[in-house]
Parts: structure tokens; C-alpha cells; sequence
């Protein structure tokens, strides 16, 4: 298999968009965007990992099976987090079901 | 059936694998990346952990042969089961059948020379070690007494026990796991031999490729959040401690999302050891091969989804415990799908009692009992009942114990003679099968009905009217040792005085059934091609079946 060269050119830009991003955060922390804050922290960290894995772990010029490899691992933490949050953004309504479940909690 | 005596006297083959010349002594061994040296490098560590792990196991059941507990103190006590558990599960149970038999035999199976990288083969047995030294290091310094579960915050806050350097042995332990996980996936897409298709494969290969999934998508996880209960423990940050601003519900989250497949990465391999033995002793090809196959994948997918069953009393809503209370019944499934497989295997088979058999009809019945009684379990109304009770306790013991160590002592009787080149005595053998079958279940059932009765887990101390169940246990569990310390003596006396075995006693066939008995460091003379499907025994004139010739080698003929 003939590795991928990537031109030192494409690490500088990704190195210079990934400083810019942190720049972005860190003027993000300090400006207040209610329940927003944590939504663009949470996106420009994605935004920067997705570079790295993509340039600098070189996933762009991978075969496909190690791409399918990179999507899959993200799936599996997407099941442990929605599924982890389907307990905690459901305890709100728990209210409705107190009295169904005196017992259950008792 | 009795076999005829043989009237060929073998020999071992000149040149193997374990008197191969490069190096010298324990420098050979140490420095190897033979796959099937570092096999029984772990054979060997994970007997250690066993033999720990079953010490402790010896301890809590003295202990409770009197309502008052007749042994150690209380605090003593929390000590014993934690670490009991946290050397069976982390240091024996995940590493035992992957680790053993995956490395000695996936290379083998699939006519490869061995694992893609050979050098992080050798890397995830130091790494084991050194997890494992921690971990005894922790148990020398004052114990662990927090549940194998390690629930925050007792863990991260409260106890006073060597935590630290446990939850690190198990943090480093974990890249051993992951490491073995890579291994086996790479090998089984990349060093297949030519016409080793995915649908020949060997279903044991299946189960580790499925398991192996497993080990890579989980571990980070526990890993992870052990260190964060340790740093929370070591420098005060927040993250399970209510005080601190953490949440201690999701330690739970994060700890089952990797523990419950843990227990599929315990299970799937003997699956896999049992999907091996059943059609070579019943002389048939296995009933539903690619269901089986197939099953072994759903059971990993599965297993992922359904790990807040371990919650429902703790505190997550019930939404959430509806779910994953349906989603937990849907594992049952493929686990189903197994066992009436292996007993179709077995209808009109043409069935030897070898010892391997007896082991695998074992693991049969009592993986069936753990599975459904897996399933009082998930439901919701009943698990509020039986949580925290000797129920669970025995539902997971028949599960592990019953399921997957039997397949592990079914696994090294039946390719033990692959590893060591000799047969074992085959009545003693038979006679140790019946005794651990028996053993267990005199320990394990008992403590169904005492949990039903509501006796709690992980307590030092019980009413009197639950004396004579814990004395049956505790009974059981000497008949137990017994069946476990038998073996032990037969395989190790075996391994200079057995008889020679030939390269297929059984006969079976699998490709590491057509190498030399112990293989060379290579594995094969010339890489193999495989031209037939698997556990077909019509077409195979090499196995010496219905020719009306008697099997070239009949195992165990002389006694």
C-alpha cells in the first residue's frame, strides 16, 4: 500500500485553522450565549478533531474500510451518549408517573 | 463407546514450537513472538489470577457457613469479595479464552504463520503483567473493599482502601485488551489462507472476531472512567462527586457501557470453544452455521444497548429503564439461537462422551439456566425484588463460571493435545467433568432460592434460617475446587507422561487439526488451501471416518 505524502502546505493550513479555532473558544468563554455556550464550545471542538483525524491522522487518504472503521467508532459513542441521555432527559417527567410508581421508587 | 486399544506407538515431532532453537531458556519465552508461546505465557498468568481469585472465592464461603460469619471481620469481608471479583473478571475471565486460545489457535485455524503484528501480541501480555502487578500491589496494601464495581463516590471519596493503584492496574490492563482486540481483527481480514472464505471459517474464529469488536468499542470507555474515578479520588476534580459538582449516576452509565459487553467478551469465546467441540464429538456438521455466525455479531451489537439494566434501582428515570428493560430481552435471541443450534447439532449425531463433550453438554445446561434466569432479571417488577440478592450472584455465576470457564476447561481438554502434543487419562478426565458440573451447581443453585428469599449480596452477616442453603454452597464450592484442582494435576502430569496424541486424536476439522501435535513455530510445512466447508466430516477421507476404517488415532484408548 503507497502511503499518502501531504504536502507540508495542507499541515500549515490545518495547523493554522486549528490555532484559529482555539482563538475562537477562547473568545466564545467569554462572551454569553445562554444555553447556546456549550452547544459552540462542544462544535468547534468537533469541527477541530474532525481535522485532525481527517489530515493529520491522514483518515482523508485512507482506504475505505479504515474510513468505515472512523465512522463506526463514532457511531458506538453516539449510542453510549443518546442512550445515556435518554435517562437523564427523561427524569423531568418522572412527575407523571410518581403515583405508577411509588412503589418502584419506594 | 469404547475405543480399541492402538497399536501404533507415536512419537512427538522432532521440531515444535516449544523446542525450537532461537534463544535460550526463559530469554526464549520471554523475548517470543510466537502466538502460541505468548498463549501460554497468559495460560500461565491467567492461571495465577485464578488461583487468587479462587483463594478469595474459598474465603467468603467459609466464611459464610455461620449466620455470624466464621472467618474474617467485616470490613475484611468487603475486602475478600471485591478483590475476588476484580481478579476473576479484569485478570482472569476477559484475557482467559481470547487471550489463551484465541492467540494459540485463530492463526492456526485460519492457515495463517501467526497474528499481523506478533511484537503487540507479546506488548498486550507485558502490559497485562503490569496491570496485574498493580492490581497485587493494591490487594498487598490494604485491600480493595469497594465492589469490583468500584461505584463512585465510595470509590472516588470514601474508602479507605488501596483504590489507587487498582483502578490504574485495571486502566493499564484495558490497552492489553485492546491491543489483543486489534490483533485478532487484523489478522482475520488480512491473513486468511487462500479459500478460507468468511462462511468457512471456523465458528470459534466468529466469536473472537465478534469479541473482539467488543473489546475495541468498550474498554476505552472503562478505562477512562476508571482514571476519572482515580483523579477524582487523587486531586479532587469533579466528576462523579455530588459535592463536587459531579454526578455519581453517570459513573454507573460509563462503567456498565463497557461491563456489560465485558460479559459477552467472557461468553462469546466459549461459545465459540463449545460451537468447536459439539459437531466434532456428534460426527455432524453444525446445524445453521451462518445463524450461529451471525449470532455471535448480534450478540455484540446487542450487548451495547442494553447496559442500564445494572440501574434500574439506582436512580435513572424510568423511561429509560422501560428501554433498555426491552432491549435486554432482545439479547436473549441470539444467545437462543446458539443453543438450539448446537442441540439440533446433536440430534441424530453420532455422539462420543470424550471429555471435551461432557464439558460442552455442561456449559449447554448451565448457560440455559444463567441465560433465563438473565431474563427475571431484566424485568423491571421482578429485578426490583431480586436486585442486590444472591439471585444475581448466581445468575451471573452461571453465566460465568457455568458458561464461560466451562468452555474454558472444555477448551483446553480439547485442544490440549494440540498444545502439548499428549493425551490426558480419559476417565479421570470424564470423572472431573461430572464433579465440576456438579460442584457448581451444589454451589450456584442454592443461592437462587436465598436470593429469592431476600438475602442480600455482598453482606458478611445472615439470619439463621438461611444457614442450611449457605452450608449446601459452601459445600458445593469444596466439590468445585475439587473438579478444578483435578484437571490441573491430570494436565500438568500429562504434559511429560500422556500419551502421544498424533495430529488429530478427535478427530476434527479444523485447519489446526492438520498440522503437527504441538504445530511448528511456523504452524505449517506450506501454507494451506483450504477447498472444503467447514465441520464437514463426508469429505474428508484425511479424518479416516465411514470408510469403514477405524479413526487413525483413537484418543484415550488405554484406559
Amino acid at each position: 500500500m503507497t502511503e499518502h505524502i501531504v504536502s507540508p502546505k495542507i499541515y500549515l493550513a490545518i495547523f493554522a485553522t486549528l490555532m484559529a479555532g482555539t482563538g475562537i473558544t477562547v473568545w466564545a468563554a467569554f462572551q454569553n450565549f445562554g444555553k447556546f455556550n456549550i452547544v459552540i464550545a462542544l462544535a468547534i471542538a468537533t469541527i477541530k478533531a474532525t481535522l485532525v483525524v481527517l489530515y493529520f491522522m491522514h483518515a482523508r487518504y485512507s482506504p475505505k474500510r479504515t474510513q468505515l472503521v472512523i465512522v463506526c467508532s463514532v457511531f458506538w459513542l453516539a449510542i453510549m451518549l443518546s442512550l445515556t441521555l435518554a435517562d437523564y432527559n427523561t427524569r423531568r417527567h418522572e412527575g407523571r408517573l410518581a403515583s405508577a410508581t411509588t412503589c418502584y421508587r419506594a | 463407546m469404547s475405543n480399541t486399544p492402538p497399536t501404533l506407538v507415536r512419537e512427538l515431532p522432532h521440531k515444535h514450537y516449544l523446542n525450537a532453537t532461537y534463544g535460550a531458556g526463559l530469554r526464549s519465552w520471554l523475548l517470543t513472538t510466537d502466538h502460541k508461546r505468548i498463549a501460554l505465557l497468559y495460560l500461565a498468568s491467567v492461571t495465577v489470577f485464578f488461583f487468587i481469585g479462587g483463594v478469595l472465592a474459598t474465603m467468603i464461603r467459609i466464611h459464610l457457613l455461620t449466620p455470624g460469619g466464621a472467618l474474617v471481620t467485616p470490613e475484611t469481608y468487603n475486602k475478600l469479595f471485591t478483590m475476588h471479583g476484580v481478579a476473576m473478571i479484569f485478570f482472569f475471565l476477559i484475557p482467559s479464552i481470547p487471550a489463551v486460545f484465541g492467540n494459540f489457535l485463530i492463526p492456526l485455524m485460519i492457515g495463517a504463520k501467526d497474528l499481523a503484528f506478533p511484537k503487540i501480541n507479546l506488548l498486550s501480555w507485558y502490559i497485562y503483567v503490569i496491570g496485574g502487578c498493580f492490581v497485587l500491589y493494591s490487594f498487598g496494601t490494604g485491600g480493595l473493599d469497594t465492589g469490583w464495581t468500584f461505584y463512585t463516590p465510595l470509590s472516588s471519596v470514601y474508602s479507605n482502601s488501596a483504590v489507587t493503584p487498582a483502578v490504574l492496574g485495571i486502566f493499564i490492563n484495558g490497552f492489553s485488551s485492546i491491543l489483543t482486540g486489534l490483533n485478532f481483527i487484523v489478522t482475520i481480514h488480512t491473513m486468511r489462507a487462500p479459500g478460507m472464505t468468511w462462511f468457512r471459517m471456523p465458528l470459534f474464529v466468529w466469536a473472537h472476531y465478534a469479541t473482539s469488536l467488543v473489546m475495541i468499542l468498550g474498554t476505552p470507555v472503562v478505562a477512562i472512567t476508571l482514571l476519572l474515578a482515580g483523579l477524582e479520588r487523587m486531586f479532587h476534580l469533579g466528576f462523579f462527586n455530588p459535592a463536587l459538582g459531579g454526578d455519581p449516576i453517570l459513573f454507573q452509565h460509563l462503567f456498565w457501557f463497557y461491563s456489560h459487553p465485558a460479559v459477552y467478551i467472557m461468553i462469546l469465546p466459549a461459545m465459540g470453544v463449545i460451537s468447536e467441540i459439539i459437531p466434532t464429538f456428534a460426527r455432524k456438521p453444525i446445524f445453521g452455521y451462518a445463524f450461529i455466525a451471525g449470532s455471535s455479531i448480534a450478540i455484540a451489537v446487542i450487548g451495547f444497548l442494553v447496559w442500564a439494566h445494572h440501574m434500574f434501582v439506582t436512580g435513572e428515570s424510568t423511561y429509560a429503564a422501560l428501554t433498555f428493560s426491552f432491549l435486554s430481552y432482545l439479547v436473549a435471541i441470539p444467545s437462543a439461537v446458539k443453543v438450539f443450534n448446537w442441540t439440533s447439532t446433536l440430534y441424530k449425531g453420532s455422539i462420543s462422551w470424550d471429555p471435551p463433550m461432557i464439558y460442552a453438554l455442561g456449559f449447554i445446561g448451565l448457560f440455559v439456566i444463567g441465560g433465563l434466569t438473565g431474563l427475571f432479571l431484566a424485568c423491571l417488577g421482578l429485578d426490583i425484588h431480586i436486585h442486590d440478592t444472591y439471585f444475581v450472584v448466581a445468575h451471573f455465576h452461571y453465566i460465568m463460571v457455568g458458561g464461560a470457564v466451562m468452555g474454558y476447561v472444555g477448551g483446553l481438554h480439547f485442544w490440549w493435545p494440540k498444545i502439548t502434543g499428549r493425551l490426558y487419562p480419559r476417565s479421570l478426565s470424564r470423572f472431573a467433568a461430572v464433579v465440576l458440573f456438579i460442584g457448581f451447581n451444589l454451589t450456584f443453585f442454592p443461592q437462587f432460592i436465598l436470593g429469592y428469599l431476600g438475602m442480600p449480596r455482598r453482606y458478611h452477616t445472615y439470619p439463621p434460617e438461611f444457614q442450611v442453603l449457605n452450608v449446601l454452597s459452601t459445600a458445593g464450592a469444596s466439590i468445585l475446587a475439587l473438579g478444578y484442582l483435578l484437571p490441573m494435576s491430570y494436565l500438568t502430569w500429562s504434559m511429560r507422561y500422556g500419551r502421544v496424541a498424533g495430529p488429530n486424536p478427535w478427530p476434527a476439522t479444523g485447519l489446526e487439526w492438520k498440522t503437527d501435535s504441538p504445530p511448528l513455530t511456523e504452524n505449517f510445512e506450506v501454507t494451506p488451501v483450504v477447498t472444503w466447508e467447514p465441520y464437514d466430516f463426508k469429505n474428508r477421507p484425511d479424518l479416516g471416518l465411514g470408510t469403514g476404517t477405524p479413526s487413525p488415532a483413537p484418543a484415550h484408548g488405554d484406559d
